[in-house]
């Protein structure tokens, strides 16, 4: 139960106690909210008075009478503008004037309650403005959570993409000094390492743009059947060159109908980004399997790698964007902490689920079911 | 003193970065050593007074450097320190020692960012070192 503090600001006592009688045991549900709305009143018979207890405690909402003793109604929505407060104002209007109205609707006021009101006149303005409010906080909390999103990304960003400008323009100096010789062979260690750079920007680069293209729907018009068994094949022909680079050895075993409806691009991210780390997180000369089996409507594909394995509180934020185990053993393997939280967002689009079980230093196994209807 | 007495500890989780460093630190004169991630740069700390740190910021954590820092400066007061890192400025995440409050917290003596250009380097490391 959450209690909104409403200040009615009216020099009629009727008025007033009205207000206070008719929220007293009013309260405010929808299907969407977390809980039920409930009110307190406080009351103020003059402007001056009700700035004073503004001034205490900011009210969620005030009700203003304009015709008040000493100075006016939209004198005080004047001040809470100034002062920028976080508050709706609803004016109470004995008669309709559209001077009044016009000005009002223009110093922040969002509603109108015609005097003499009806209790359940009171009451729907006193819904609609709850709605309101509770819509204002729920978009501000989200800016915030898109904020620290987006300060994370700026971080992650900079780090990963400056850092290997910065060795690459290092090197390039070097070599523009000749501070290692005047032959071509002895830059053989900085033009080596200023590609290897290159490549892991390049995938930082390709993992990003995946990342904005992840819908928040599936475009249902490009569903189609497909088969995994060869949306995997295909994903291992792409990783192969650097799987034998790092002689790791990829297996496919698919044990039942393998065929899903989905959209192609969206299974290609998941099997390119899955099977790539069983590789890239794979030790020399280890090996990568991929199986492909179904349990009831869901298809289960099963990545196991005999690589380094996470931790167990490593493994609980594995799925989270810009998140990197940052060890000793990743120490020189570039990734942009991007790929896992895009297979996720994938496979949820689906109404799938993604796991993971791990022993450091000996591998591990990810495991997404999907339902193969969607 | 010529730059040949002092050794340099280098601590850096790109390998990039540090060879680059080691290898302008050496062609200017001084002796080196290299710490690869926090940890081994707190063993050697350990068991070893340098004349002067150079910490990266990020390494197994965000705040690796700082931790050194710390660590190197309770041990050896007198040691300089300088924390480098590729983390921008333009992010909002940056920091300086420019106020007393950072200066309290951040035990550094120097705070550069990365891609300074090794003369630079030099002068800064001349200046803690009264060279």
């Amino acid at each position: 139960m959450a209690v909104l503090k409403v200040l009615v600001i009216d020099d009629e006592p009727g008025i007033r106690s009205g207000v206070t009688r008719i929220l007293q045991n009013f309260h405010v549900a929808y299907p969407f909210m977390d809980e039920d709305y409930t009110y307190e009143v406080n009351e103020a018979a003059t402007g001056e008075e009700g700035i004073e207890i503004i001034e205490r405690e900011v009210p969620d909402i005030i009700l203003l009478d304009n015709k008040l003793p000493g100075m006016q109604g939209i004198d005080v929505l004047e001040y809470i503008r100034e002062k920028k407060y976080d508050v709706v104002v609803a004016m109470i209007t004995s008669y309709a004037s559209l001077d009044v109205a016009v000005r009002a609707t223009r110093d922040g006021a969002t509603d109108f309650i015609p005097k003499p009101f009806t209790p359940q006149e009171l009451k729907s303005s006193i819904e609609n403005i709850t709605k309101q409010q509770y819509l204002k906080r729920i978009t501000h909390s989200m800016n915030q959570e898109g904020k620290k999103i987006r300060y994370q990304f700026l971080s992650v960003l900079s780090h990963e993409l400056k850092a290997p400008l910065n060795a690459i323009e290092g090197y390039l100096r070097m070599m523009k000094e000749r501070e290692c010789g005047d032959r071509i062979e002895d830059y053989e260690t900085p033009v080596e390492r200023s590609l290897h750079r290159v490549q892991g920007m390049r995938n930082l680069i390709m993992d990003l743009l995946d990342f904005t293209k992840i819908r928040l729907e599936r475009k249902q018009e490009k569903v189609i059947e497909l088969d995994l068994a060869e949306v995997a094949a295909g994903a291992i022909v792409t990783v192969q060159p650097y799987a034998i680079q790092k002689e790791v050895s990829i297996g496919l075993k698919v044990k039942s109908d393998s065929r899903i409806m989905a959209d192609p691009t969206d299974m290609d991210i998941v099997f390119n980004n899955m099977i790539s780390n069983a590789v890239k997180y794979n030790k020399n000369g280890g090996s990568a399997e991929i199986i492909i089996d179904s349990d009831g409507d869901d298809s289960i594909i099963v990545f196991s790698d005999t690589g380094i394995g996470i931790s167990k509180e490593d493994s609980e934020n594995l799925f989270t964007e810009f998140m990197r185990v940052r060890n000793e053993k990743t120490r020189n393997i570039t990734g942009s902490g991007l790929g896992l939280s895009i297979v996720r967002k994938v496979v949820e689009l689906y109404n799938g689920k993604i796991s993971v079980e791990s022993t450091p230093d000996e591998g591990s196994v990810f495991t997404i079911s999907i339902p193969k209807n969607i | 003193m010529k730059k040949s007495d002092f050794t340099i500890l280098v601590a850096d989780d790109d390998p990039d970065y540090l060879m680059q460093t080691l290898f302008h630190l050496g062609k200017a004169g001084y002796r080196t050593i290299k710490a690869e991630s926090q940890a081994e740069a707190e063993s050697i700390i350990s068991r070893f007074r340098p004349d002067l740190a150079i910490f990266d910021l990020m390494m197994e954590s965000d705040d690796s450097g700082f931790i050194l820092c710390y660590r190197l400066k309770k041990k050896y007061p007198d040691v300089p320190v300088i924390l480098a890192t590729a983390v921008a400025h333009e992010t909002g995440i940056g920091f300086s020692l420019d106020s007393q409050q950072e200066r309290t917290w951040i035990r550094a003596d120097r705070y550069l960012e990365k891609g300074i250009r090794p003369e630079q380097l030099d002068l800064e490391i001349m200046k803690l070192l009264k060279i």
